[in-house]
């Protein structure tokens, strides 16, 4: 067992050398203009293009420009031109209010589509599944930020319901911390639970002709503990692995779209930003940081298969 | 002696999206207490369907199932839902027939065992666990303490059908569906199941359905050999009535396809040519007709399951004379 | 007589059940019908609202019932929508005529999905055959940039992208693309995906190869190439199809992020994506602007998402009797 996470930590160190290399090429390498121009960002004149130059040292081989970019990011020194400011302390700053959005969301969606998939797949056919198909089908058609932006419309400036966006930090005052939060966890979470309450409803169909399905039905046991420990039980699997993507993608810039419209103050809002101003240096950063969440979460949900699944847990002992 | 399971004219149909599948169709048999019943045929006999329905797991909304089954005096056809399934694992208990994924891969061997207890009797978990030890250890699985907090995929093939066998087991049942129980095992695995079915049979006079495909199953463990065909038993007699005085052209074909030690080694193995029949849209005749040597101009009319021997426990469904097939055979 | 089972083709079987599912075909028909819509674009801006997508008529006057209306109120305010053959959907800020924009916004947005799909298709179609018939060092080496392009964020990667091309395009060889090209979006997007649909198209590949029918086609002397095109591609074509069907969904729904952004499509280009940003800048006075484009957006990716599913359904055979739990 810890043979395996050394493996896989050894394998996300990889992933993440080869992402740092990529983000290096796609900001500097690729594009077809002067890269200090391009980090100097729209506001540039010939002394900060100059001034950008030294500092990255975009005059030395491209290796050393890497290793300079890759210092700056790490020892937290890297620092928007645009704005003047340090980027490792904006996103850090940023971050409470990503992952109260997200971590929320993530909570929400997650009980959602439990709760959806499971009701369509044992009323498979019927009106419930219907309905709920739909409701999961129109889900995943609609851009998150245009549902941002009608249920800010409808529900804030008609109705009057909700707070027009903005974040309250948690120590502040807990309750217009959710209360302001509450939108914005319902935007990020449809898309979501639209889709994985698909999978999980399609998981159980499959499940429910499986033959140890059959066999538990020839215990004797009620339909509804067949339903819930045998079916469910093994079609969530799968969810989870979906699940721990998804979060480290969401935490990783997905959600950038939310952020900016509700106005909440997270990394994905100081990414928004930086793209209008074409401001690369905090990109760069945000994008760095969303890849390495996303590489964290895919071995965290590897190492947690095992621990779900024991027919990998257990490694390759013959059966006896 | 009175029966234990008496099935009537059970008729089982599907619909799907081609239409009506007339699985089974009109099939009556009976099983004594401590008798082993073989039901044998090829895929699409209805044999499984047959099985299936007796302990009611082909109860759905696109089945429809007519007909009786009667057990201890209750026709479980028309049982409702819940009291059928205190009768399931507790009076009937069924073993599929494959051990690798008819266990789930979640959970441990003991807990699956101990459900099914926990499922019909009021005891803890611990007890219920300590009894599938036992049980475990009366179906020959050495170090069981150990053994029960194994998952399924760390046993072996024959380990794990004797698993599902003790799991059968747990409660006692006086009917054992075993469904093809041998057939996704290794030859020298599918003997020492067979011995141990075999004891259980007579140790606790367990009655014993065994679903087949293989004569060679069939010749060590059955007393009395039902052979399906298209959804349609077409013989029902002794073991040694079966093997030494078939009446059915199918049962024929299905003895002459097996290489038999006690005869002289044939040219060929004979082959039953052909495909079985559908069973969306049965042949209004005997539905063996077309696949059969013998056939004459009676066979458009559909034979009736009769004894034609004078022998009242031998039953077969061909139109030909006892003098014919003698000559035939 | 004797009923025997008929042999059917698995491609009849398949239209067969595509036929039987109703609502599918309904929302394929809406989607042909949303490109036909916008297809029409240059025939409504010529003969009933007389204006094209770009133009400003900031300052313009139109007559509705016998009074003349301004197309921009001086406070700002654009026009609403109304029973008319100009300005059906009302104006924007800049007095674009909005149902003008919204169709020829539409024929940006569904060219970019549809040709970043073929895009995608192409090379995931490609890596996954190459990864899977000949694994050894050519899956490793194509599986690892699979899995770290898959590692990144979707959204950021395109916003990586489109940000860093959009100031001097890309230049490769002798190929030169403006930075304020269709085609940049169309490669951002189209790229993007590919290990999506690399990845399943591989173990499909993985698995068809050690079929028998691959070993008799190599026996045969068939050539890889041969035997890639001839044999295996014809079995994934199912999986190819309703793939590429989803993916034209995905591909609006990023572009449409990307353009929300600022890092998709740009100006003077419009597409649904851009006018919902441009009318979120007025949405508390005028939220036609920001409603209209979101909602075209969603009919087309339902009626994509809807029709892939009854595909998918229709090409993957399951089995005929199922009992129904």
């Amino acid at each position: 067992m810890l043979r395996f996470a050394a493996r896989r930590l050894i394998g996300m160190i990889a992933v993440l050398f080869a992402i740092s290399v990529i983000v290096f090429l796609i900001f500097n390498v690729i594009p077809n203009s002067d890269p200090a121009a391009r980090i100097a960002g729209r506001n540039a004149n010939p002394t900060l293009i100059a001034r950008v130059s030294a500092d990255l040292g975009l005059d030395r081989p491209l290796p050393v420009q890497y290793l300079t970019m890759m210092k700056q990011i790490f020892t937290g020194e890297l620092t928007s031109y645009a704005t003047d400011q340090n980027v490792a302390d904006q996103i850090w700053r940023g971050l409470p209010a990503t992952l109260s959005l997200t971590i929320g969301a993530a909570v929400l969606w997650m009980a959602l589509a439990i709760w959806f998939g499971y009701l369509s797949a044992v009323r498979a056919g019927g009106f419930t599944d219907r309905a709920l198909t739909i409701l999961a089908l129109v889900g995943i058609s609609m851009p998150v930020f245009w549902l941002a932006a009608i249920l800010l419309y409808f529900l804030s400036f008609k109705a009057q319901l909700f707070p027009t966006g903005s974040y309250v930090p948690l120590t502040d005052d807990p309750v217009q911390w959710a209360y302001h939060l509450i939108l914005p966890w319902f935007t990020l979470a449809v898309l979501y639970v639209g889709f994985y309450s698909r999978v999980l409803r399609s998981n159980m169909l499959d499940s429910m002709n499986e033959d140890y399905v059959r066999t538990a039905r020839a215990k004797g046991i009620s339909e509804r503990q067949v339903r819930i420990r045998h079916v469910l039980r093994n079609s969530m699997i799968p969810i989870v692995t979906l699940f721990g993507l998804d979060f480290g993608a969401v935490v990783g810039g997905g959600a950038i779209l939310t952020e900016t419209v509700f106005n909440i103050n997270g990394v994905g809002l100081y990414a928004g930003q930086a793209i209008g101003k074409l401001d690369l240096p905090p990109l760069m950063a945000v994008t760095m940081f969303g890849a390495f969440f996303i590489v964290l979460f895919n071995t965290i949900v590897d190492i947690l298969y095992a621990v779900l699944d024991p027919r990998i847990r257990l490694g390759e002992a013959a059966p006896v | 002696m009175s029966p234990i399971l008496t099935v009537r004219d059970l008729q089982v149909s599907f619909r799907t999206d081609d239409g009506v599948v007339h699985a089974v169709d009109g099939v009556s048999f009976e099983v004594s207490p401590g008798e082993v019943v073989a039901v044998v045929g090829e895929s699409g006999s209805g044999k499984s369907v047959t099985a299936q329905t007796l302990i009611g797991l082909t109860r759905a909304p696109n089945s429809k199932i007519t007909g009786s089954v009667m057990f201890e005096g209750a026709d479980l056809i028309e049982l409702p839902d819940d009291q059928f399934r205190a009768v399931r694992g507790e009076h009937i208990a069924m073993v599929f027939q494959d051990p690798m994924t008819s266990l789930n891969p979640v959970y441990r061997v003991g807990d699956q065992i101990a459900e099914m207890i926990r499922a019909h009797r009021d005891v803890s978990k611990a007890e219920a666990l300590s009894r599938s030890v036992d049980l475990l250890r009366s179906v020959g699985i050495p170090n069981p303490e150990r053994r029960v907090r194994d998952y399924p995929h760390e046993f072996s093939g024959g380990m794990r059908q004797r698993v599902m066998i003790a799991m059968a087991l747990a409660l006692d049942p006086e009917v054992l569906i075993a469904d093809e129980p041998t057939t996704a095992l290794d030859v020298t695995i599918q003997a020492q199941i067979l011995r141990l079915l075999d004891n259980l049979n007579r140790d606790r006079n367990l009655s014993v359905v065994l679903i087949t495909h293989d004569l060679g199953v069939v010749a060590e463990l059955a007393d009395r050999v039902v052979v399906m065909y298209g959804g349609q038993i077409v013989e029902d007699a002794t073991l040694d009535e079966i093997f030494y005085n078939p009446q059915h052209p199918y049962t024929w074909g299905l003895l002459g396809s097996i290489a038999r030690l006690d005869e002289p080694r044939p040219e060929r193995l004979t082959q039953i040519v052909g495909q079985p029949p559908s069973l969306l849209n049965p042949p209004t005749g005997c539905r063996f007709a077309a696949r059969c040597k013998y056939a004459f101009d009676k066979c458009t009319q559909p034979p009736a399951l009769e004894a034609r021997l004078g022998d009242a426990t031998h039953l077969d469904r061909c139109w030909l004379t006892p003098a014919e097939k003698l000559e035939s055979r | 007589m004797l009923a025997t089972v008929q042999g059917r083709s698995p491609w009849f079987l398949a239209w067969e059940r595509l036929r039987r599912n109703k609502v599918a075909l309904a929302f394929g028909v809406l989607f042909v019908l949303l490109v036909l819509f916008c297809l029409a674009a240059p025939l409504w801006a010529d003969h009933v609202a007389h204006t094209g997508p770009n133009q400003n008529h900031i300052t313009d006057k139109i007559v509705i019932d016998g009074q003349q209306t301004y197309v921009v109120s001086p406070d700002g305010t654009p026009l609403g929508p109304g029973l008319r053959g100009r300005y059906l959907l009302g104006a924007d800020q800049n007095g674009r005529d909005v149902m003008v924009r919204l169709m020829y916004g539409g024929r940006t947005s569904i060219y970019i999905g549809v040709l970043a799909a073929v895009i995608t298709t192409v090379f995931a179609v490609v890596i996954g055959m190459l990864s899977g018939y000949y694994r050894g060092w050519i899956d490793s080496v194509l599986s690892r940039i699979m899995d770290v392009v898959w590692a990144f964020p979707v959204l950021l990667l395109g916003i990586a992208l489109g940000t860093t091309l959009a100031l001097g395009g890309i230049s490769i060889g002798g190929l030169q693309v403006a930075g304020d090209s269709l085609w940049i979006p169309i490669l951002i997007i189209g790229l993007v995906y590919v290990p999506y649909m690399a990845r399943p198209v591989r173990g499909e590949i993985l698995a068809l190869r050690e079929k028998e029918f691959v070993e008799a086609a190599v026996a045969q002397g068939k050539g890889p190439v041969r035997i890639m095109v001839s044999e295996l591609l014809p079995n994934i074509i199912s999986t190819i199809i309703v793939f590429f069907t989803l993916n034209i969904a995905n591909n609006m729904l990023l572009e449409s992020a990307l353009s929300f952004l600022g890092a998709g499509v740009r100006p003077p280009n419009a597409s649904w994506g851009t006018m919902i940003a441009d009318g979120y800048q007025t949405i508390y006075t005028a939220p036609h602007l920001t409603i209209v484009p979101g909602l075209m957006i969603v009919l087309t990716v339902l009626s994509l998402n809807v029709f892939g599913d009854g595909l998918r359904d229709a090409l993957d055979p399951r089995a005929k009797i199922r009992l129904e739990h």
